[in-house]
């Protein structure tokens, strides 16, 4: 059976979602995916089956979204690669209860912290990334234990349906599977009870999962986006800095990246300079006619390509284009568009560009990047490039972010040991390495007693002696334990 | 502008002053909390007595003690807990460094419920504070002496521009979940708990959700009878103690092996009067119902002709002093309303079984509570309780102990709530872990930027793998 939840092809609906989550409850509740054999065999198949299929992959990417290889193999399957063979080496380590010590107050006893798996999970992924976002989740649901269902962006076709094949047959179907569809087959899924929803997408979907899961009390991961801005302060090597934000900005699906820079902040001297330099890399890396490289992805469907046009033919914005502004509504392509000064009030800066639009805001002192940063809602990430150390300190305490970079751009995403997530209209929760696991895990408190040490003071009838005992136990002093019990206090 | 809008304003503001991330405004905090405690702990018990009846031991058993020492406890970590944690990096990145940073929130509300209303209130806005964020405590409304009494004292203790509290029911509730908060920490029902998700959802804040569960315990045959002894001493302690039942932690039922019932409900009834005497209403060491709604609602899950029928023990209501008699149920039938709700009061029903490992079964089948307990020597049935179960917490031969340790996380999971508290935990709860990379200019990688071509590739597939064996050996024109 080919991953779509119905054998006989139809869209998923209210009643089939409800007999789908009741088939892997029954599958978790039996126990299998609790094993370590489970896990490991799981991960092992999700591994293979990117081996097996990098060409598959990379060919349904360039379908979806003209992604250049490089790019398809770098972010998605080689990071995914990465995040399998991670919880392989690391899955014995992550499910081994933590030991925990324990006061005075419960003496003798001893205490673990046991990592469960929360049931039955939904993944609903993103377009932009559709191999990686979706698998990324899944590798964490798969290693703390749960029963999965995958439900990959419509928007990214080949890509859903390449999923779809491919869980199908190296998964165990008893408990993965993929659910091919748009909103009316999230919303069929949305109404069921689930025991964990990770969702990465925009805040708006996120306002509706979120929503729907308070209706089962199911705890949400939100991976969304925001405007994440750079801080360019002068005295760094411009080159290396421009080339950072470009590979970061156009090197990563064209800007359709939540972590993509969405615009610049640098002092009014530095601009022109910087807007010379972007220029020339962008050249070199891209040629004379960007629209002709094969390194760029495309604008993913004609939606976007329309409101990425009007945010860029808005009137106030429309004179402000420096370098760039070409576009191919036939082939869906924008070239790398830089804007200087454009007004904080236009649409660019008051949306998620998602595209290759890079508007470059100018002011006279960069402390007053803090004031713009902080004024929006907070990004996914922000950068920084500063060689001056207090700066560097300024910005890392001021400014809220789902994660700072200072001098790179994106490669934290890249990091295991740093969590991934991000804060207020950014998202909730974090994933990434052990933090994947933990995303998908209950920590459960497991206290061993033993029957002894069975204080009298802790039962009725109350006195005043045992409410002075009490003080001296909580408090936990040796000394006030001692006179409180020879009645001395 | 509303009250509620007010309030709000002075908070946001004092936050974007920065005035509450530095660790002396933290640590002033938690010694207000700790002062306002001590200095105030007659009104406390005064207050929680008028509320609850709560006796003074218990009083400073579960509120003022556990307010204290958790607020001692913070006070004492709170800078080791702020200091940024090293993350280490892999190679291919140098030179950096990864450092994770925890920071406020912002705005936090904070809804306390009644049962135990001071420290469900204060233990929450310690981790608030400690962690640097401003917050809106709303008390519960049912229990008006302590509400009255944290509006009163909190100002004149703590940070009056940052931690604000407001009185109310549920339409200042519902006002309050209008505005948009950094975080939303609620303890209470499912169905509120809901409410308060949903509202979160319009904004995206992040919520925790301390709910309560109908909280098992497991009595297995254990063979000395001086543990049997021990183990119904914890039980009624955890059934009638905590605010006569009216506790999430508190005992819901207890499953039991059918040829151990009689013996557990001797020893119970024999516990039950030794710590309350022959007329627990007079023993002034249990508390009251909270009001007359509840109180209701716990007579009807007791009226039930076929729940009536079950009553072993107790089952006599005081309307007049809203007290009802510690009570015993052996097998009430399993669809009736007391073993399909949390009963949150002094019934205790007892659920027999033939064998004790069919306890497994029976709580999978019900939705998941926040704590389990288990009085058992089996060292198999225990590891079986812990890998079969889920539940927010297990304790082993004990209950309600599970609170005290500032190093076990405390919540629940699935119908019991999400998020957890207690220790670091509690700042973990209200602080964001900021991921703060920082790099150097130089070496510069030159495969990482387009025009993409074949030794690019290969050069980010070793990389990846951090070959860096492999890598050598490209860069040298040996590999490819």
């Amino acid at each position: 059976m080919a991953g779509a939840a119905r054998e006989d092809g139809k869209p998923i609906d209210s009643k089939a979602a409800l007999s789908l989550v009741a088939e892997l409850r029954g599958a978790f509740a039996s126990g299998t995916t609790r094993s370590y054999q489970w896990r490991e065999s799981q991960l092992r198949g999700l591994l293979r089956m990117t081996d097996d299929h990098e060409q598959d992959i990379a060919a349904a990417l360039r379908s979806d979204l003209g992604k250049p290889e490089l790019e398809s193999i770098l972010y998605e399957v080689a990071m995914l690669r990465n995040s399998c063979k991670l919880a392989l080496k690391e899955l014995h380590h992550w499910m081994m209860p933590e030991k925990v010590k324990t006061s005075l107050t419960t003496f003798p006893s001893s205490a673990e912290i046991v990592s469960e798996p929360l049931g039955v999970v939904l993944i609903i992924s993103a377009w932009n990334y559709p191999y990686l976002l979706s698998l990324d989740p899944v590798v964490g649901a798969i290693a703390a234990g749960n029963a999965v269902v995958l439900k990959p962006s419509e928007i990214a076709p080949a890509t859903s349906a390449l999923l779809a094949k491919l869980l199908g047959e190296y998964m165990d179907n008893s408990s993965i599977r993929v659910v091919e569809g748009a909103v009316a087959e999230t919303t069929a899924l949305l109404e069921q009870k689930w025991d964990k929803i990770f969702y990465t997408g925009n805040g708006k979907v996120g306002r509706i999962v979120m929503a729907a899961a308070a209706k089962h009390l199911t705890p949400v991961v939100l991976e969304l986006g925001g405007k994440s801005p750079v801080v360019v302060d002068s005295g760094v090597n411009l080159q290396i800095a421009c080339r950072r934000i470009i590979v970061g900005k156009w090197g990563c699906n064209n800007g359709q990246a939540c972590i993509s820079p969405d615009y610049i902040i640098t002092t009014k001297d530095l601009a022109p300079k910087l807007v010379d330099v972007f220029k020339s890399e962008l050249e070199t890396f891209y040629g004379k006619n960007p629209l002709e490289s094969k390194d760029l992805s495309r604008i993913v469907n004609s939606n976007h390509f329309t409101r990425l046009t009007k945010l860029l033919d808005e009137d106030k914005v429309s004179n402000k284009v420096v370098y760039g502004g070409e576009r191919d509504p036939t082939k869906l392509q924008i070239a790398p568009t830089i804007l200087l000064d454009v007004p904080r009030d236009s649409l660019i800066m008051n949306e998620e560009i998602f595209g290759p639009l890079l508007p470059i805001l100018t002011v006279d002192k960069l402390e007053e990047s803090y004031h713009i940063i902080n004024s929006g809602s907070k990004p996914l990430a922000a950068y920084i490039f500063t060689n001056d150390k207090k700066v560097k300190e300024h910005f890392v305490k001021n400014v809220s972010a789902g994660g700072l970079v200072v001098n790179d751009t994106t490669i934290h995403l890249a990091v295991h040991t740093l969590p991934f997530g991000g804060v207020g209209e950014s998202g909730m929760g974090a994933y990434h390495g052990k933090f994947s696991f933990d995303a998908f895990s209950h920590k459960k408190a497991v206290l061993y007693r033993s029957f002894m040490g069975d204080a009298a003071i802790r039962y009725p009838p109350y006195t005043d002696g045992k409410l002075r005992l009490m003080k001296a136990l909580l408090g936990g002093s040796i000394l006030g334990i001692l006179r409180a019990i020879f009645g001395r206090s | 502008m509303s009250e509620v809008e007010e309030s709000l304003a002075e908070p946001r503001q004092a936050f974007k002053s920065g005035s509450t991330r530095s660790v002396s405004w933290r640590k002033s905090q938690l010694r207000a909390i700790i002062n306002l405690v001590q200095d105030n702990e007659e009104d406390i018990f005064k207050a929680l007595y008028q509320d609850l009846g709560k006796h003074p031991v218990e009083c400073y058993r579960d509120e003022v003690g556990t307010v204290l020492k958790s607020a001692r406890y913070s006070l004492s970590c709170v800078e080791k807990w702020m200091a940024p944690k090293k993350g280490r990096l892999p190679l291919v990145f140098f030179p950096s460094s990864g450092e994770l940073i925890s920071e406020p929130l912002g705005v936090v509300l904070i809804f306390a419920s009644w049962n135990f209303p001071i420290s469900l209130a204060l233990d929450p806005l310690i981790g608030a504070v400690s962690a640097g964020n401003t917050a809106v405590l709303k008390p519960s409304e049912l229990a008006p002496a302590c509400s009255s009494f944290l509006a009163n004292t909190i100002p004149r203790y703590l940070d009056c521009r940052a931690i604000k509290v407001i009185r109310g029911g549920a339409d200042v509730g519902d006002r309050l979940l209008q505005q948009k908060w950094d975080k939303i920490f609620f303890t209470g029902s499912p169905r509120v708990g809901r409410i308060v998700m949903l509202a979160a959802a319009r904004h995206l804040t992040p919520v925790t959700l301390e709910l309560g569960g109908k909280c098992p315990t497991i009595l297995d045959n254990l063979s000395s009878p001086s543990d049997i002894k021990i183990a119904v001493k914890r039980i009624v302690g955890a059934k009638w103690g905590p605010c006569s039942g009216q506790a999430c932690i508190g005992i819901d039922y207890v499953l039991v092996e059918r040829k151990l019932a009689p013996t557990l409900i001797d020893l119970l009834k024999l516990t039950i009067k030794s710590f309350y005497g022959e007329e627990p209403r007079n023993s002034k060491n249990m508390c009251k119902i909270i009001n007359k709604d509840h109180f209701e609602r716990l007579r009807n899950l007791l009226e039930d002709p076929a729940v009536a029928a079950s009553i072993v023990h107790g089952g006599s209501l005081h309307e007049k002093e809203l007290f009802i008699e510690p009570s015993i149920l052996l097998d009430p039938p399993l669809d009736a309303g007391i073993m399909m709700e949390e009963i949150f009061g002094p019934l205790l029903p007892i659920i027999t079984l033939d064998n004790i490992q069919e306890s497994i079964e029976f709580i999978n089948s019900r939705p998941k509570p926040l704590v389990i307990y288990a009085f058992t020597k089996d060292e198999s049935f225990k590891r079986q309780i812990v890998s079969e179960t889920s539940s927010g917490s297990v304790t082993f031969n004990d209950t309600m102990v599970q609170f005290l340790c500032d190093d076990l996380p405390f919540g629940g999971v699935g119908q019991s709530g999400f998020g957890r508290y207690h220790g670091k935990y509690s700042f973990d709860t209200f602080s964001h872990e900021k991921a703060v990379m920082t790099r150097g200019f130089f070496p510069e990688l030159e495969p990482r930027y387009p025009p993409w071509n074949h030794f690019k590739l290969q050069f980010i597939r070793l990389a990846y793998d951090f070959n860096y064996f492999g890598l050598l050996l490209l860069l040298l024109g040996l590999k490819r």
